[in-house]
């Protein structure tokens, strides 16, 4: 097995097909979203394939070291960011085309009008383990 | 409380079950649910046969299920009496959960789930941890496995490569959380050793013995990956190398050379070599020879070319490794090795670093990145 992460993207990917924001959707196509969503993540834990799933919000900050014993600089959030992830999905798979088919169903989730978005998603394999034998 | 030995009774208290007239998928659960309560019960209270114990309470367990199970269904319960198991048939019992877990049908990481747990004594939430995986899918993994595996007849006649196959994968992937899997899959492969004459049983057990007895000089005290040649050899468990040598000249002695032979027996000579320098590479590349000739898998003719280079020369090595596909894993690696071997630091420090982009695994992505870093320094002069 091999996990993947699958990010999606507030900003930052290619534009979805159905690219009609959120916030324009009806409730019913809200509904109907989210249940998609549900529905996807409860089949994966059925079939012994799902790891986590976090949603994060889209204010962000930076921050870093400013040296001894001074506070730590913030900065931003900066509206020039080309990338701004919107959560994730972890999956523990067989194989890599396994992960993009559980990707391209997670990309289907119904947006407006009902219709699949097609939304990118990132799909990143996790570095597994050291195998023991190697020689 | 002897973990060991609950893990240990595990598969038999299963096989009787099932020998009671329990269904394979039922018995297995009911014994889940009896080690779970002897995990809870026994700290405090040790039975004084818990053998016994494990039966009584997993039986109990059974017959509530079924039970619950019938006033849903509203049939009868056809299980309820007791027969006493035949003796001396535990042991084809075990046998008989070895391969029912590592049935064909099952995926790979499916078959390593069910038989941790059903034949290794794993709870569910040890599998889980172990895997980096949340419980509830671990549950779900394993309750499909029982799925597909139930209408596989308990007495059918099994393969031992499929059982082999999910026992070395246990030993491979490495081990996190509590349980130790690779100690885990050797226990496995020694009690399957004792149930069954075969010579590929006992070359997976030499093995596995042989490259756990290098375990504690493959890693540095800060986590590093320390590579074959330089590490600390008086490391090595010597006690475990003797048993594995004994072990594979066992099965040698046979005359039935299968891959697990092959590989114990290159990981044998490496063994034998008191320091790097006096390894026997010219033995080693005539075992690959034969491993290629088993098995004709890519991977093993990348270690080939890796052997031919200390044999004959890092010339040959890459001349071998040339007519191997370079989108093999780790070819690139092979590679740069090679190379440096070969006096070319800078192609060398290239292909580290190529190497290191496509590394499966931090350990190694590590380990490539800091052998180009060497090599630039060095170049820096």
């Amino acid at each position: 097995m091999a996990k993947y992460l699958l990010l999606k993207h507030y900003r930052g990917a290619p534009a979805s097909v159905n690219d009609v924001p959120m916030d324009q959707w009806t409730p019913e196509e809200f509904a109907a979203h989210v249940q998609y969503m549900q529905d996807f993540a409860a089949r994966l834990e059925d079939t012994g394939e799902f790891v986590d799933e976090q949603a994060l919000s889209p204010e962000g900050t930076f921050v870093r070291y400013d040296g001894e014993g001074r506070p730590p600089v913030t900065d931003g959030p900066f509206a020039e960011t080309k990338d701004l992830i919107a959560g994730w999905m972890v999956i523990d798979v067989e194989t890599y085309e396994r992960a993009l088919e559980l990707a391209a169903e997670l990309s289907a989730a119904p947006g407006a009008g009902g219709k699949p978005i097609h939304e990118w998603l990132e799909i990143r394999p996790f570095y597994g383990a050291a195998p023991t034998i190697t020689e | 409380m002897d973990e060991a030995l609950l893990r240990a009774l595990t598969p038999a208290v299963t096989g009787i079950l099932v020998r009671r007239g329990a269904d394979f998928a039922a018995a297995e659960d009911a014994v889940q649910e009896a080690l779970v309560e002897a995990l809870r019960v026994w700290p405090d209270d040790p039975p004084r046969d818990p053998e016994g114990w494990l039966v009584t309470v997993a039986w109990r367990k059974f017959l509530d299920a079924a039970r619950a199970d019938t006033s849903r269904r509203h049939r009868e319960v056809r299980v309820e009496a007791e027969p006493v198991p035949g003796p001396g048939e535990t042991a084809d019992d075990t046998l008989q959960l070895y391969f029912m877990c590592a049935h064909p049908s099952l995926a790979p990481a499916s078959a390593v789930a069910l038989t941790l747990r059903a034949v290794g004594g794993l709870t569910t939430r040890q599998i889980a941890q172990a895997y980096l995986v949340p419980e509830a899918t671990m549950a779900q993994r394993i309750s499909r496995a029982k799925r597909t595996v139930s209408s596989v007849r308990f007495n059918q006649p099994g393969d031992v490569a499929t059982v082999l196959r999910v026992l070395y994968l246990v030993f491979n992937e490495g081990y996190s959380g509590d349980v130790d899997l690779a100690a885990e899959a050797i226990r496995l492969t020694r009690q399957l050793a004792a149930m069954i004459s075969h010579e590929e049983v006992a070359g997976l057990l030499a093995l596995m013995l042989l490259h756990h007895a290098r375990r504690p000089a493959r890693t540095g005290p800060d986590g590093r990956l320390v590579p074959l040649a330089e590490q600390d050899r008086s490391r090595w468990n010597t006690r475990m190398i003797a048993e594995g040598v004994d072990v594979l000249q066992a099965a040698l002695a046979r005359d039935r050379l299968g891959e697990f032979q092959a590989q114990a027996a290159i990981a044998a000579l490496h063994a034998d070599a008191r320091t790097a320098a006096e390894t026997d590479w010219t033995q080693i590349v005539e075992w690959y020879d034969e491993l290629v000739r088993l098995t004709d898998n890519p991977v093993a003719r990348l270690n080939r070319a890796v052997a031919v280079g200390e044999a004959d020369g890092p010339r040959a090595g890459l001349a071998a490794l040339a007519a191997l596909d370079p989108a093999l894993p780790r070819h690139t690696a092979a590679a740069a090795y090679l190379h440096e071997r070969d006096g070319d630091a800078v192609t060398a420090a290239r292909l580290y670093a190529e190497a290191a982009r496509s590394a499966p695994n931090l350990p190694e992505r590590d380990h490539l990145t800091r052998q180009a870093a060497r090599l630039n320094a060095q170049l820096r002069g």
